[in-house]
């Protein structure tokens, strides 16, 4: 999933400054299962601003709701009439969902809540771990199921720099050495050549590196 | 003379070790330095090793993007952009201080350049951008190469206008045309240049199309010499570097001091 | 209670605090009960609220209940190990931390917030509790969300 977190609340409070009627907007995606922009976060939120906009004596009128999907036009499409009835719209989606909502209600200052971290699952109730940085080329059938780009603070790929030490990472000793586990799945599995044979250069241009990425399903595209 | 930085992506001898190379022969360079292939460890390393070679002039840029080099599939940094790189080349020399804060015991001594295109959109940010470029650090500017000389006029009008040529060396791009059809390549495929119908008509009706190119160069040199506000040109002779000394001569350049 | 240094002026220290207690219905609900049947006194400005055990709270009861000019909110669950529900009063530990967080960086005291543990016996604690949250209240003075 798409793994979020709120901002820090000065920033917060700055964005809402300017206005005096904001809707703030939940998705019931990803960053409900992360616990970052649900429902549920949506309500704590919305109580923090009106308890700060009561202490400071502001105007300040929030409205909640909170929707499928802020991803998908459809579901954006249904909050026209909610949206025409405030100044603002506080989006605690990804930055997938903020730019959505923007694009579709472009009169409105539209505020991100949340910072997007990542794509990652969740390894203990409350701890996200980045798994996937979508590079657009796939190489966990030869890695043993780890992906090197991601879990490698080098993006290795010719196996573990000089840093690894009882399956550490040099960067932080919390952080495991994605090449000791690739390592260990590839013995394991007596499946050693790709990680014992030189890999070349990636192609870094479906990466990201190319320029905006788009996807088209020719078969879905209705001309 | 400008050595680039690895120019359109292309893998080049290192315009540090050209520009030195450069400064060994009695040439005053400006060096090239993108964002593009370096983050702010390698540039401000790179920078501290220009300096002790005795490069003082350096034109901070973004870098064309890899997509149009030899190297396509390269993984590009864009740590900093070419904003960034002003300031922080600025703050090495006039603070002495490295982009995180720490101090340098001897700061490299720099004349910074930065690019401005007013032939990009949206054509009213591109002063606002010149500013911003300015006020990062720029101690002059390279234009891009110019055929639309009315809409520079009208950009240059512009930052005179806002103060801005009083702050800063404003040098004129000059590209020769070696043809009409490198012309109408130029307007159709290179992102940011323009090139008016009028000029493709002269090279297209020309009998001699590089004599034409040559000509127009030094119509524009002129052109630009008359205006208040610029205060040099750069003449671009991409692969046609033996005419540029013709079109200096051709504008009444004065003629520059050293081997050419 | 951590120290803190309250400026008390006068009038503040005459208020009388308005405070809420959400309540599990297996120890401090009962306890709170027992306190009445044995006549034990305690502050009467607390609101109790009964919950079917304290890790059914939501910090978005406590931030309603400051929200609507309360001055202090605790949470009053069972003793740790004694949860009828396991460990419902671990989440409601969690949660009351959590909530102190969340009020603290709005600019109101972590201590408007807090957590207490007893058993459904422990009668003459729960007033001892109420006693206790309603003198810190006292001396941080009214919410200011109050002032209006």
């Amino acid at each position: 999933m798409i793994v979020g977190e709120r901002k820090p609340m000065g920033e917060i409070l700055e964005m809402i400054a300017p206005h005096e009627k904001v809707l703030l907007l939940g998705c019931g995606t990803c960053v409900t299962v992360c616990l970052a922009g649900g429902e549920r976060e949506v309500g704590i939120l919305a109580a923090q601003l009106r308890i700060h906009a009561k202490k400071e004596g502001k105007d300040l009128q929030i409205e909640e709701h909170t929707i499928e999907r802020q991803c998908e036009n459809e579901w954006v499409d249904e909050i026209k009439s909610r949206v025409e009835g405030v100044d603002a719209v506080m989006s605690m989606a990804c930055g997938v969902g903020v730019q959505l909502v923007a694009e579709m209600y472009p009169e409105k200052a539209i505020l991100p809540a949340l910072n997007t971290t990542f794509m990652g699952y969740p390894v203990q109730h409350g701890t996200w771990l980045e798994n996937c940085r979508g590079c657009g080329n796939c190489v966990l059938h030869l890695s043993g199921g780890v992906c090197p780009i991601t879990r490698c603070a080098k993006s290795l790929m010719n196996g573990p720099c000089g840093g690894s030490q009882d399956g550490k990472c040099e960067i932080d000793e919390d952080i495991e050495c994605a090449w000791q586990v690739i390592y260990e799945r590839l013995k394991s599995g007596g499946r050693l050549d790709w990680m014992n044979n030189y890999q070349p250069p990636r192609n870094w241009s479906t990466a990201g590196s190319g320029g905006p990425r788009k996807s088209v399903k020719i078969e879905e595209v209705v001309d | 003379m400008n050595i680039t930085d690895n120019q359109t992506a292309i893998v080049r001898l290192s315009s540090i070790a050209a520009a030195a190379l450069f400064i060994q022969q009695g040439v005053e360079p400006v060096a090239q330095m993108t964002v593009r292939d370096r983050n702010r460890i390698a540039i401000q390393s790179d920078i501290l090793g220009a300096a002790a070679l005795g490069i003082k002039n350096v034109l901070c840029l973004s870098g064309d993007h890899q997509k149009f080099g030899n190297h396509p599939n390269a993984k590009n940094v864009f740590d900093i952009d070419s904003m960034n790189l002003l300031r922080m080349l600025k703050d090495m020399r006039d603070e002495k201080r490295f982009e995180c804060g720490d101090e340098m015991d001897v700061e490299p001594r720099l004349f910074l350049g930065a690019a401005a295109n007013p032939f990009a959109d949206p054509f009213e940010f591109r002063v606002q951008r010149l500013a911003k470029k300015i006020d990062a650090g720029a101690d002059f500017i390279q234009s891009q190469g110019i055929y639309d000389i009315e809409r520079f006029e009208k950009w240059l009008d512009a930052a005179r206008d806002a103060g801005l040529t009083d702050k800063v060396y404003i040098l004129g791009g000059v590209i020769p045309l070696k043809s009409a059809g490198a012309a109408r390549y130029i307007k159709n495929k290179v992102a940011g240049m323009i090139v008016p119908d009028s000029i493709i008509d002269r090279m297209k009706n020309a009998s001699d199309g590089k004599a034409e190119g040559i000509k127009i160069a030094i119509e524009t040199v002129r052109r630009l010499k008359e205006m208040k506000g610029v205060s040099g040109v750069h003449i671009m002779a991409i692969e046609w570097e033996e005419k540029v000394s013709e079109i200096a001569e051709g504008a009444g350049l004065p003629r520059r001091s050293g081997p050419a | 209670m951590e120290a803190k240094d309250v400026e008390v002026t006068a009038g503040t220290r005459d208020f009388e605090p308005r405070i809420v207690a959400f309540c599990c219905n297996y120890c401090a609900y009962a306890a709170a009960d027992l306190a009445g049947s044995m006549r034990l006194s305690y502050p009467a400005n607390v609101k109790v609220i009964r919950l079917p055990c304290s890790g059914k709270v939501e910090i978005t009861y406590l931030l309603k209940a400051l929200e609507d000019g309360a001055d202090g909110v605790m949470v009053a669950g069972c003793l740790e190990g004694d949860c009828h529900f396991m460990e419902g009063n671990y989440r409601a530990k969690r949660k009351v931390r959590h909530a102190k967080r969340l009020v603290e960086e709005i600019g109101l005291e972590s201590e408007r917030v807090e957590m207490f543990n007893l058993s459904s016996a422990m009668a003459g604690r729960f007033a001892e509790i109420i006693r206790e949250m309603t003198e810190r209240i006292r001396k941080l003075g009214p919410s200011p969300l109050r002032k209006g």
